[in-house]
């Protein structure tokens, strides 16, 4: 037998020059690599460096819209000394606990220009950042349950089709067809049709947020966890800096993308915005197998559903409709959630739910995101997502990028002011899609 | 599971016989206001980690609005209050002040 280790010592970079270790990238020959010796290799996917005392741009949240726009900022506009300052875990709030759907079928010009580039972005991603993110476009299905949907959806398919979103509505038979195991004839709400988005699916969420995390530190930037801001420094009117439990950091820019805490994190630079931030829950059940391969989203009774590569079947429904800041929700909403897909899914009723947990979300007044400018020089701001963030987070990076690095919104970004709602300039998809989304 | 007790019938009443309705004493802007004020009064809000001030109805019950002072951070009730107030009365705030003595008071 070979002297196996149990516990080989992980390879810290901890305390290694900052930027002079390029990491390994991973390939089939790193894994066979790796097999031939007890795995005993691997180092750690990205660096923890302690913070500098000043960086050309300091990116509050690492979340998956921190690290994308991070990332963005590195690959396309070659802004490299850059920190990312996470107060938990990378990726611990809604990037981590959201039911991973990514769809574009959006009914705005601006909402579906975003939400398309981010979907193509997620197809070619696991190459870009060389992270296997198991993106599984698997096709997503938004049921017309009534005849306003019908009308909706249809409405929807038309401006996709001018947007170059490829989308269709399609027939309770083929509702049926792609998803056996619903129930279309009823009891409340017989299917009337679908808005079918073939090229959706589904990501893992996780490893969106460790994939950028690990580009991002391969190109010399910092990824800086457990660091909690307590205060944004200006001077003159344009940013100076922030406060960290780790220190002062200074700053050129400064990109505030932390979701729920967006409201916080404002009040420290001295702006207000225009959200709320409430609970949004999610649930896994106990893991069965294989009896659903697309993603269903049931509107009017307000649930959706998929099925993990391990299983479960991974549920969502609505938001709290008052503010909450506690990651946990109300449990009569998973009730009610619950009982609106056993009526879809009949199959379901004697499955045993694993686990809950629920994340702050911050909704606008119009259910779409900013990406702005603030009233603080050289401040940016990326929030809003509300129900719906994950599906946006590579586009999302890649728009506030732009942004910050011309200190300018571009194309995709210029339409999510947060002074549209001064303006009346709304991106109204709380109409268009009747449903948080 | 919140528990809000309706002053109007002094029942304590589970969330699921409650109707949320939002932050509590915003200024009504009419005509003749400007864009600035609109926006604030429709669109901006406290959203505060801590102590808000919330607008409630008894929705499933006696069908009254009423306000209730609450922590977004704890979902600690404080109190609940008459909805026929411009903004929290002094018991209110003595009991918000009691439990958080570093509160600065409403905004």
């Amino acid at each position: 037998m070979g002297a196996r280790r149990d516990n080989p010592p992980i390879t810290s970079t901890v305390c290694q020059p900052r930027g002079a270790v390029p990491l390994k990238r991973y390939s089939v020959f790193a894994v066979a690599r790796e097999a031939l010796r007890f795995h005993t290799g691997w180092e750690r996917a990205w660096h923890s460096p302690a913070p500098k005392k000043k960086y050309d741009v300091v990116i509050v949240g690492a979340g998956g819209h921190g690290l994308a726009t991070a990332y963005w900022l590195g690959k396309n506009h070659g802004i490299r000394n850059v920190a990312v300052i996470e107060k938990g875990w990378l990726g611990g709030g809604n990037t981590g606990r959201n039911t991973t759907i990514i769809r574009s079928n959006y009914l705005q010009d601006a909402s579906a220009a975003i939400y398309e580039k981010s979907r193509s972005l997620y197809e070619t991603m696991s190459q870009d950042v060389n992270y296997n993110i198991m993106f599984s476009p698997r096709g997503v299905i938004m049921l017309a349950q009534t005849q306003h949907e019908v009308r909706g959806f249809q409405r929807t398919v038309h401006a996709n089709a001018l947007q170059g979103v490829k989308t269709e509505f399609i027939s309770p038979q083929r509702v049926k067809e792609l998803c056996p195991i619903m129930n279309i004839d009823g009891p409340r709400y017989p299917v009337l049709g679908g808005l079918w988005q073939a090229r959706g699916g589904t990501a893992r969420h996780d490893a969106v947020a460790w994939g950028y995390a690990r580009a991002c530190s391969d190109m010399g930037m910092d990824i800086i966890q457990q660091c909690e801001v307590t205060g944004v420094r200006q001077s003159g009117g344009k940013v100076a800096g922030i406060s960290t439990t780790k220190g002062e950091i200074d700053c050129d820019k400064l990109g505030i993308v932390v979701a729920g805490h967006s409201g916080v994190l404002a009040e420290m630079a001295g702006f207000r915005l225009p959200l709320e931030s409430v609970a949004l829950q999610a649930l896994v059940s106990e893991p069965i197998k294989p009896c659903m391969d697309i993603v269903v989203m049931a509107n009017t009774v307000h649930g959706y559903m998929s099925q993990s590569d391990k299983g479960e079947m991974v549920i969502g429904g609505g938001a709290d409709g008052y503010n909450n800041y506690t990651q946990r929700g109300s449990f009569h909403h998973i009730e009610e959630t619950v009982r609106a897909l056993i009526e879809t899914f009949p199959m379901i009723s004697r499955l045993k739910m694993l686990r809950q947990w629920g994340g702050i979300v911050d909704m606008t007044g119009d259910r779409s995101p900013i990406i702005s400018k603030t009233p603080l020089e050289n401040c940016f701001i990326n929030c809003g997502w509300g129900t719906g963030g994950f599906k946006a987070i590579p586009g999302s990076g890649w728009a506030t990028a732009e942004m910050i690095a011309r200190g300018e919104p571009g194309p995709l970004a210029e339409e999510f002011s947060m002074y549209r709602f001064r303006e009346g300039r709304f991106i109204d998809e709380s109409v268009a899609a009747g449903v948080a989304h | 599971m919140l528990i809000l007790t309706c002053p109007c019938c002094n029942i304590a009443a589970d969330e699921t016989e409650l109707l949320p309705g939002g932050q509590a004493h915003i200024t009504r802007h009419g005509p003749g206001s400007d864009d600035a004020d609109f926006e604030t009064y429709l669109f901006m809000r406290e959203n505060p980690k801590g102590v808000h001030f919330e607008r409630w109805r008894h929705s499933m019950g006696c069908g009254k609005w009423f306000h209730a002072a609450r922590c977004t951070a704890t979902l600690e009730v404080f109190a609940t209050y008459s909805a026929q107030t411009f903004g929290p009365p002094q018991h209110v705030i003595d009991a918000i002040k009691s439990r958080r003595p570093d509160w600065q008071g409403p905004v």
